[in-house]
Order: C-alpha cells, then sequence, then structure tokens
C-alpha cells in the first residue's frame, strides 16, 4: 500500500536529494539513523498513536457537509476534520511524531520555523509537555498578522524570534532556523512543518501525516463503502496533502487535486504557485519546483494565507505533478476569502485560510464533478488564527 | 587538472595561502573591482568572489547583508562575469566563484560552468552542495578545468573526509567551527585538534575559513592548515569605512597586516 518513495538518497524521481552545508549532513544522517529504528519498533509506534488518540485527540472527524452540498448542487462533499485536533490543525501529528524522535535522540533543544503559526504553536505545545526548550522562527509580518498564535506559543513557554530578513515570512523563517541548527548541530534537534526540506524530512513528515488518509480510507469504506471519488487539499509545502493522497497514491480510481495560491492572480508576481509558474530549483535543502528569476534569485510569494506564503513546495509534490498522478489548481486570495464566508455560515465550521483554498476550488470547479460522487476535502485546520486577517479584509 | 589553481599550488612550498573574499556588487561592481586589485598588491594568493543569493542559508549577517545590497541595486549575474573579464585583463591571480546551487540550476549547470571558466574564474565553492549530489557539476567542472572546492567540517566524519579529499580537484576548504559565516568566532583547542586531524588524513592542500578576522586567528589557524579565507570581517571593515574610497585604503592594509602574519 503505501509507496517506496523516496529512494536510499532521498529522492522522489529526480526531486528531493540533501542541499544543505556539509555541517548539517551528520546530524540528517543521525536522524535518518534513528527514524529508521523508531519506525521498526513497535515500543515507538504505540507510543505515538498512543499520543495520537489521547493528546491529539484522534481520529479526527469524517464530516458529511450537508449544506455545502445542497448549496453547490453537485457532488457529495465531505471533510475531513484536522481542525478538531488539539491546537486546531494537522501540524500537531508530525510534532508529535518529531518530539518521540528527539527524545529518543537525548536532544536538549528544539527549534522550528513557523508561517501561520500553526506549526509553531503545535511545536511549542509538544515541547511544553515533554519538558523541552523550545525556540521559534517567524518573519515579522507573520508575527504581526498571526498575533493569536505567538501568544499562545509564548504562553506554552517558548520563545518567539521574529526575522527580519526578505520578505519576513515563512521562507526567512525556515532559513532562520536553518542557521541556528547549523550552529547548534549537536544539541538541537530541528522540528520541521513541512514535507520540505533536506532528506529524510520529507520521508518523516509524510509518515506522521499519513494518518490522515488512512483514517479517510477506513472511514469511507464505513460510510460509502468505497474509496472516495475525489480527494483535494491546500498545499504550502504540501503536508496535509501528502499525508491524505499517501493511502490512495496506489488506487488510480482516486482523483487527487492539490491546491496553490494564486494570491493577486497567477498573471501577477504576487503568488505563491511553484507548481504551476515555477520550474525546478534548490531551496532550504532540497530539489523541488520553485518561483525564481533568470539568475536564480528566489521571488517574494504572496498569499494572504501566512501557511501557503511560501516559493517552494516538498519534493514528493514535484514527482507527483511531473508523474501526473495528482493534478494541481490555484485558487485567488479572493476566491479563498469567499469561501472563508460561505463555509463558516453554511456550516458552522470556521476553516483557516488555507482550508479555504482547497474548499474554494471545490467551489469554483463544482460543474466538473457528478452528483453521485464522494468527495472529501482535507479540512486542514481551523480558521480562529486568521480572524484579524479576515477583519482587516473587510475594511 | 592544470589551471591557475593547481599551477599555484603545486609550486607553493610552504607558504601559507591568503584568501580574500569579496561579495559581488557590494557596495558596487566598481568596488569590487578595486578590492580585488588591493588584495592582489596587498599579496593575496587567491580571491573568492561571492554571488549574492536571495536565500544564504550557510551565511551570517555581514554576508547576508552585503549580499541583499547587492541585489536590491538589481546586480546580475552577467555583470559578475563582466567583472571577472575586466580583471583578467590585467592580472593572473586565481579567482574562484562562491555561489548557491540554485544559480547554477537556473542558468543550466553546462552554460553556468562552462561560462565561468570562459571569463577567467578557476575554481567553484559551493556551500550547499555536499559531495554525494555534485557528480553532474563535477564532470562538466573537469571538462573545462574549473576546480571543485568542497567544505570539511567539524562534524564530518572520518569517511566523509576521505570522500570529500577524492573529490576535490583543487583544495579542500575547512569550516572552522560548526556555524554559519561571520567574523569573531571563538577557537578552541579543539579547533586546532580538528584542523590537525584533517592535516593528517587530507592529500589536498587546506584552508580554514569562517570567522578569521586578524592576525592571530591567522596564524593560530595556518599551524596546522595550509591558509585561510577572510570573508565577513572585510564586509565589516568595507561597511565601518566612512567612505567607499577610503574601504579599500582599509582593506589593503588589513590584509598587508595579515600577509606579514602568514609568511
Amino acid at each position: 500500500m503505501a509507496n517506496k518513495r523516496p529512494d536510499k538518497k532521498g529522492r522522489f524521481g529526480e526531486y528531493g536529494g540533501r542541499y544543505v552545508p556539509e555541517t548539517v549532513i551528520y546530524a540528517l544522517d543521525e536522524l535518518t539513523a534513528c527514524y529508521q529504528s523508531a519506525r521498526k519498533d513497535t515500543k515507538f509506534q504505540k507510543e505515538f498513536n498512543g499520543f495520537l488518540k489521547d493528546f491529539v485527540g484522534r481520529p479526527s472527524p469524517f464530516y458529511f457537509a450537508e449544506r455545502f452540498t445542497k448549496h453547490l448542487g453537485g457532488p457529495q462533499i465531505y471533510f475531513k476534520r484536522e481542525d478538531c485536533n488539539h491546537t486546531g490543525a494537522h501540524k500537531i501529528n508530525n510534532t508529535v511524531g518529531q518530539i518521540l524522535l528527539a527524545k529518543r535522540m537525548n536532544k536538549k533543544r528544539i527549534i522550528a520555523e513557523t508561517g501561520a503559526g500553526q506549526h509553531g504553536l503545535a511545536t511549542a505545545t509538544v515541547c511544553a509537555r515533554f519538558g523541552f526548550k523550545c525556540i521559534i522562527y517567524m518573519g515579522e509580518e507573520d508575527v504581526v498578522r498571526q498575533r493569536a498564535n505567538v501568544e499562545k506559543i509564548r504562553l506554552l513557554g517558548a520563545e518567539v524570534v521574529p526575522v527580519l530578513s526578505g520578505s519576513k515570512t515563512l521562507e526567512d523563517a525556515t532559513s532562520e532556523a536553518l542557521r541556528d541548527w547549523v550552529t547548534n548541530i549537536k544539541n538541537t534537534f530541528y522540528i520541521i512543518g513541512s514535507v520540505v526540506g533536506p532528506h529524510p524530512y520529507p520521508m518523516i513528515v509524510k509518515d506522521f501525516q499519513s494518518v490522515i488518509g488512512k483514517e479517510t480510507k477506513k472511514e469511507s469504506q464505513k460510510r460509502f463503502g468505497n474509496a472516495p471519488d475525489v480527494l483535494v487539499a491546500a498545499v504550502g509545502g504540501g503536508s496535509n496533502a501528502i499525508g491524505m493522497f499517501d493511502a490512495f497514491i496506489d488506487n488510480p480510481k482516486v482523483k487527487l487535486i492539490g491546491v496553490e495560491a494564486a494570491g493577486l492572480g497567477l498573471n501577477t508576481k504576487m503568488h505563491a504557485a511553484p507548481l504551476t509558474k515555477g520550474k525546478p530549483g534548490v531551496l532550504h535543502g532540497s530539489y523541488s519546483y520553485l518561483v525564481y528569476d533568470e539568475d536564480g534569485q528566489v521571488m517574494l510569494p504572496h498569499s494572504i494565507s501566512a501557511g501557503l506564503d511560501y516559493p517552494g513546495i516538498g519534493p514528493e509534490h514535484s514527482f507527483l505533478k511531473d508523474s501526473k498522478r495528482v493534478k494541481y489548481h490555484s485558487v485567488t486570495d479572493k476566491q479563498a476569502l469567499n469561501a472563508f464566508r460561505l463555509v463558516s455560515k453554511l456550516e458552522g465550521i470556521i476553516p483557516a485560510l488555507e482550508t479555504s483554498h482547497a474548499l474554494a476550488y471545490v467551489i469554483k470547479a463544482k460543474k466538473e464533478f457528478r452528483k453521485n460522487q464522494h468527495i472529501v476535502i482535507c479540512f486542514s485546520g481551523r480558521g480562529d488564527k486568521d480572524m484579524d486577517i479576515i477583519l482587516q479584509s473587510d475594511k | 587538472m592544470q589551471n591557475r589553481i593547481t599551477t599555484y599550488l603545486n609550486s607553493l612550498g610552504n607558504k601559507k595561502l591568503l584568501i580574500p573574499f569579496f561579495t559581488a556588487g557590494f557596495p558596487s561592481l566598481k568596488y569590487t573591482y578595486e578590492y580585488i586589485k588591493a588584495a592582489e598588491s596587498a599579496g593575496a594568493d587567491f580571491v573568492e568572489i561571492g554571488i549574492p543569493f536571495s536565500d544564504p542559508l550557510a551565511d551570517g549577517p555581514e554576508i547576508q547583508f552585503s549580499s541583499k545590497t547587492a541585489l536590491d541595486k538589481n546586480l546580475k549575474l552577467k555583470d559578475i562575469w563582466k567583472l571577472v573579464e575586466k580583471v583578467r585583463k590585467h592580472s593572473d591571480i586565481p579567482l574562484l566563484f562562491m555561489n548557491y546551487v540554485n544559480p547554477l540550476i537556473a542558468v543550466g549547470e553546462e552554460k553556468f560552468i562552462t561560462k565561468t571558466a570562459e571569463v577567467g574564474i578557476d575554481g567553484l565553492i559551493i556551500p550547499d552542495l555536499p559531495v554525494e549530489e555534485s557528480a553532474t557539476m563535477q564532470l562538466i567542472a573537469d571538462k573545462v578545468g574549473l576546480s571543485m572546492t568542497f567544505l570539511v567540517s567539524p562534524t564530518s566524519t572520518e569517511k566523509r573526509i576521505q570522500m570529500i579529499d577524492k573529490a576535490t580537484t583543487g583544495f579542500v576548504y575547512a569550516v572552522t567551527v560548526a556555524g554559519v559565516t561571520g567574523a569573531n568566532k571563538k577557537f578552541s583547542n579543539s579547533t586546532d585538534d580538528y584542523l590537525h586531524t584533517l592535516r593528517k588524513e587530507l592529500n589536498h592542500k587546506f584552508v580554514a575559513g569562517f570567522g578569521v578576522s586578524s592576525s592571530k586567528d591567522a596564524k593560530r589557524l595556518t599551524k596546522y592548515s595550509d591558509g585561510v579565507v577572510i570573508g565577513s570581517k572585510l564586509i565589516q571593515i568595507i561597511r565601518e569605512a566612512k567612505t567607499e574610497k577610503s574601504s579599500v585604503l582599509k582593506i589593503e592594509k588589513f590584509l598587508k597586516d595579515i600577509r606579514k602574519t602568514l609568511s
């Protein structure tokens, strides 16, 4: 069932690999070895699953969005409710797994990058639970637009370091976290928040997030006696999408759709859509689609959703795009905002702006689906954190 | 392979290498040209030219700042190639590019490396390219006679040090302490031990870089290594100089002082 990617060198087809300073290789080798042993260790798996159940609150609900379905008048729409997880998004699945690895490796200090603050929050949460020192790098612009999460992270005892370079968003926060890691490589564990970065991270994060797809497979069998016809997920770095898709990759009957952020529009420079508008390149340790100019300078991305505001994408998505197993589309800030409002009113569930991109795609493409089809949308997170942005957009 | 670097290294004897680093286009290409000239007259052996990149993850604040300044002025790769051609009109000093992987991919590996050799560069240092990802670039570089310098770090295992030594065509670059580039790092006994180990394990000549800021540092680090690279400290000197013009004299004086300790 689960596919054999990546290969031993951390490649998904030609994508992935390890483009990092020599100093980091040692830590990546150490992490790979630790993970290989943890993967086979039933005690580790049992502990991980125990925390997913009692701390995260899994399995997450599988919800029939009845009024949204009626409103669209098309396919049957289900939400895989990752917003119901502890801390309000899928991010915690991965941080629980990685903190157990950090413990196993006897590291003392945790660092992480964050965009929307959800990964920062999920990291600070597990650090509090397991008693680790925790430092979160966050672009200054995101510190402002995701204020509520910043306060929560601090309350949990973690330090938030605002990053002032570049676009002051996720891209720069990730570079700064990597610089910290190179400097404190012996005692520090870097909890990467998405299926990005050098090998083995894209593999580890996929494995920890694959619980989303596994539960979806089981539950759809129970509800409608079959696998879903279509899965839709937003992609920034791409971890909720990979987590959702992985269990269905080998079943060609299931259509897989990833939705990127088109920002102010794909015909402008203000977007965050590397798979639609980029070319293969290297950023933050792996070879993957990326938006850059003719000299290789990475372009500043834009999305109203801080979690999607990133110029790159996880390497496995690049492979899935080229092999055409997953179709990638994009929606604009405006379409996402409209979906945000619509779904809040129809279903009584406020979606994250990231999730709103997946919802907006289904609204946009409703005519392409048949009435008897089952669509499952990965409802990656809740929108409480986005209230400041929503109020701002009202003005 | 024979080029300016390997020829120079073959006749080096016991002389220690002084290798200054300048970010291309900081504060402007005109001054990068002046710094290279000043470095040569101060007795530098090679010069490293940094290609600014938008996401320099191996670099500390100084080189980040210089890169951003250059890019904000819309510095283009073709202008850097032109700068090298201008230097080559009057100088035979071995020159290296220090650049991240992505600009190389953007231009195309073959085209980038070929053009870089054509304009007169002798070697490449790519801080985010570990030896196991380098096969394609190595082949092209060999073909056009460009040396590849790989980095070793205090965290490199014995096996990796051997891999790096084998892949290197020119000299090895030893990162002094785990971390990013930056002036004023603290060197300890373990730095000395590490360089001593490298001396025993490497067949190639090797230089120490990252954090080298004074004659004292240079002296200490060359006890076991074959030379030093100085980068962030030079950018600091340029930033602190009252005028761009005076920065050239300050750079020359600083490098002369280091040269004295090293020869």
